[in-house]
């Protein structure tokens, strides 16, 4: 037992967790901590311009890691600015701990200078919630918020501290062990489900494998492809799996849902889907009742609360993606060979649908388009870059036309559709990934939204590329604006403002304008280079459609290919 | 639609009661009770829920709610396998001996016990399965309310059956 103060606690304990960076801000109600933090030589701090901001570099840090991210904010503003940050990663299920300061105990409650109900806000956006009343709990709060967020099906996990209980000293024990009766995510799949989906999976004539975020969380990529290869069973994946599989692999058929391309043919033909950490979310499925109807489905997720919420399951298998794919490949082999499953009729049937589709995704040589832009992105971006993405149309073109080569290869907020996190999280990924190239996709709109931290990114020395796809209006909008509500472009208009290499200058960044596919590539050439953050304006055309797509309320077989 | 009883055994720490009944409006899920109380192990509570929808919507109920890091159990009775109790506080009113002669033949035939009297009005304490406390209102009603309180139901499964373990 050492004796110090709680501040002292948390900064020890999260040491003990392996974290060596936090993002925040500081204020008044977290003082104690950052007092604590000033001596402080093996836990950088990154000084953030916005918190919410620092809760998706804390969010991108983790994706790109797989390790806990931490973000850290004063009570009150500071603790609600974080919250567009945590609800984007509990929709992603991101491991981060969010660490927020909170009015002395004696004023809880009393509506206090900064006090807002932080735990009230978070539950319903969380993991799970602390609020310590004493100091001597906060090592094993610490111990136990790591354990929640990083375990199961991830996700984020509040501290709220009391400022009194950072003050105060105890006499610390710091745990190794934590003691939840309430908590034991199921890991082991059962042997039964096991079973049944392998004897499904060899009777299957035209399998299709749906891989999403959950084969990320659980680092089952070689799991994923060798089943893929042994039932030779096409692989798509949806917006939080793309990445899981390289998309240059031959069994790979790409994204499925709302802007997938041709994979949304081929799930449609299937007759037996294997869903790996998934949750069928309806930008997934489209319309829940007309999702491949005809399909048996085999669904594995660590959350059993996934299964059935929104599809019903044929053979549900509760467990982590890994070990669900190796015991169920296992199986397969115990009651057949390889040699034995002959696929090669529907193999045949999905490369000719590809085939088939190719035309619709090529670009028009030349032309400063964003689907130019993003395949000119991949050819210079080495293989194992990070491409981070904005929200709107930018995330969707990239969706459909950048080929993910790598499980963290595309990170993008797609439960909660954040605006302003791929700029953030980028620099999160950076500080993670040091050694790869880290490119933000960016819409002007979205970039705008947290923007104000390019002066982090110059003053932490993190340097990024930022790629903005300028069409001068809220483009996805736009869109549906156009398609789905008469051309009534209803408060969609930016203004192309500001200049955006100005704006980039401003803060010490780099700016180029671009204009035409040549200037793109010698100026996206000499970004990945440079040592500090670039921001490429690129001027395109604001009527451009993400295309193919599938009408709202549609089903996967409703994809419209052309304007 | 129909109602399904749940409890679930949580460990006895503040604002869990919140975490499940935010939960559970969030989700747009139908509760008609609940009530909380303590168990056999004072570190524990027993939360008593009657709820209200198909077996879909019961099963995600389950599963929700079993992801809350305090809660322990989740467990689903079977109202045929289990015991269920409500207490109901009713005060009538008493406009007559005839009533009041009345109000007590019906209170002993239902084993309700008066609790309080005064010169127009009687506090009447009845427990047991929602159709009996529903029966004894029905009857009450003649008389005149003028207050009424149930505590919602609490269970227990019979003997080693009746509840269902969710895993
Ligand atoms: C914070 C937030 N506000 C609003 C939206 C709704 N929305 C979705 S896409 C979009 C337009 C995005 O514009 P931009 O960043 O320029 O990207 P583009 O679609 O033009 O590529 C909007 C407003 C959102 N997803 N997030
Ligand atoms: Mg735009």
């Amino acid at each position: 037992m050492v004796r110090m103060t709680g501040a002292k606690a948390l900064v020890e304990s999260l040491k003990r967790e392996g974290v060596r960076v936090v993002f925040g801000l500081p204020g008044g109600a977290i003082l104690p901590v950052y007092d604590i933090l000033h001596d402080e030589t093996e836990l950088r701090h990154i000084l953030v311009r916005h918190e919410q901001c620092a809760a998706h570099m804390a969010d991108g840090y983790a994706r790109a890691s797989g390790r806990v991210g931490v973000c850290m904010a004063t009570s009150g503003p500071g603790a609600t600015n974080l919250t567009t940050g945590i609800a984007t990663a509990y929709m992603d299920s991101s491991p981060v701990v969010a660490i927020t300061g909170q009015v002395p105990t004696s004023m809880i409650g009393k509506d206090a200078f900064q006090e807002a109900d932080v735990v009230g806000i978070m539950t319903p956006i969380t993991k799970h919630c602390f609020q310590p009343r004493s100091a001597k709990d906060i090592p094993r709060v610490v111990k136990e918020a790591f354990y929640i967020a990083s375990t199961g099906r991830p996700g984020p996990v509040l501290i709220d501290l009391p400022r009194d209980v950072q003050q105060l000293e105890a006499d610390m024990e710091f745990p190794e062990n934590v003691k939840l009766p309430g908590y034991n995510p199921k890991l082991e799949p059962h042997p039964l489900q096991v079973k049944k989906a392998a004897k499904l999976l060899i009777e299957a004539e035209r399998p299709f494998i749906l891989a999403g975020g959950g084969v990320r969380l659980s680092g089952a990529y070689m799991e994923l492809i060798a089943i893929a290869e042994l039932l030779q069973a096409p692989i798509g994946t949806t917006l939080m799996g793309k990445g899981t599989v390289p998309e240059d692999h031959p069994l790979c058929v790409g994204g499925v849902g709302m802007h997938g391309g041709v994979a949304n043919k081929v799930i449609c033909e299937a007759d037996v889907i294997l869903a790996v950490g998934v949750r069928f979310s309806d930008r997934t499925t489209g319309r829940f009742d007309s999702f491949c109807p005809e399909a048996k489905i085999i669904h594995i997720d660590i959350d059993s609360a996934e299964i059935n919420k929104n599809i019903r399951a044929h053979i549900p298998i509760v467990a982590d993606a890994k070990k669900a794919l190796n015991a169920i490949r296992d199986e397969i082999l115990c009651c057949t060979s390889k040699s034995n499953i002959n696929r090669s009729e529907w193999i045949k049937r999905v490369k000719e649908t590809v085939e088939a589709a190719k035309g619709y995704l090529e670009c028009e040589g030349g032309k400063l388009t964003a689907p130019a832009v993003i395949r000119e992105m991949r050819r210079l971006m080495p293989r194992n870059s990070i491409l981070v993405t904005e929200v709107g149309q930018n995330q969707m073109w990239a969706y459909l036309h950048f080929k993910a080569l790598m499980p963290s290869g595309y990170i993008t907020s797609g439960g909660l559709g954040t605006m302003g996190f791929g700029f953030p999280a980028s620099m999160g990924a950076k500080i993670a990934r040091p050694d790869l190239p880290v490119v933000d996709l960016a819409g002007d709109g979205s970039f705008l939204m947290t923007e104000q931290d390019l002066a982090t990114s110059i003053v932490e020395d993190i340097p990024v590329t930022v790629v903005v796809l300028n069409n001068g209006v809220l483009g996805m909008v736009a869109q549906w604006q156009r398609l789905f509500y008469r051309r009534r472009y209803s408060h969609v208009h930016l203004g192309r403002i500001p200049d955006f290499v100005k704006l980039a200058e401003a803060y010490g960044a780099d700016g180029v304008k671009v204009e035409n596919l040549d200037d793109f590539k010698e100026a996206f050439t000499n970004a990945l280079r440079n040592d500090v953050t670039t921001v490429i304006d690129v001027l395109i055309d604001p009527e451009e459609d993400v295309l193919p797509m599938i009408p709202p309320g549609g089903s996967l077989k409703d994809m419209i290919w052309r304007r | 639609m129909s109602e399904h009883i749940i409890a679930a055994i949580v460990e006895h720490k503040p604002g869990v009661l919140f975490k499940i009944t935010n939960l559970i409006r969030r989700r747009g899920f139908n509760i008609s009770s609940i009530s909380v109380g303590s168990t056999e192990n004072p570190d524990l509570a027993r939360i008593t829920m009657v709820v209200t929808g198909d077996e879909t919507t019961i099963e995600q109920v389950a599963k929700q709610l079993q992801k809350i890091v305090e809660v322990i159990r989740i467990s689903r009775l079977n109202p045929s396998e289990s015991v269920i109790r409500e207490l109901l506080l009713v005060k009538v009113h008493v406009a007559d001996s005839r009533a009041r002669s009345d109000i007590v033949s019906y209170t002993q035939i239902f084993r309700g016990r008066i609790v309080d009297v005064s010169s127009d009005s009687m506090v009447i304490e009845v427990t047991g399965g929602s159709n009996k406390i529903n029966a004894f209102i029905e009857l009450m009603r003649q008389y005149g309310i003028k207050e009424l309180a149930r505590t919602g139901i609490t269970a227990l499964a019979r003997g080693e059956r009746g509840s269902r373990a969710l895993d």
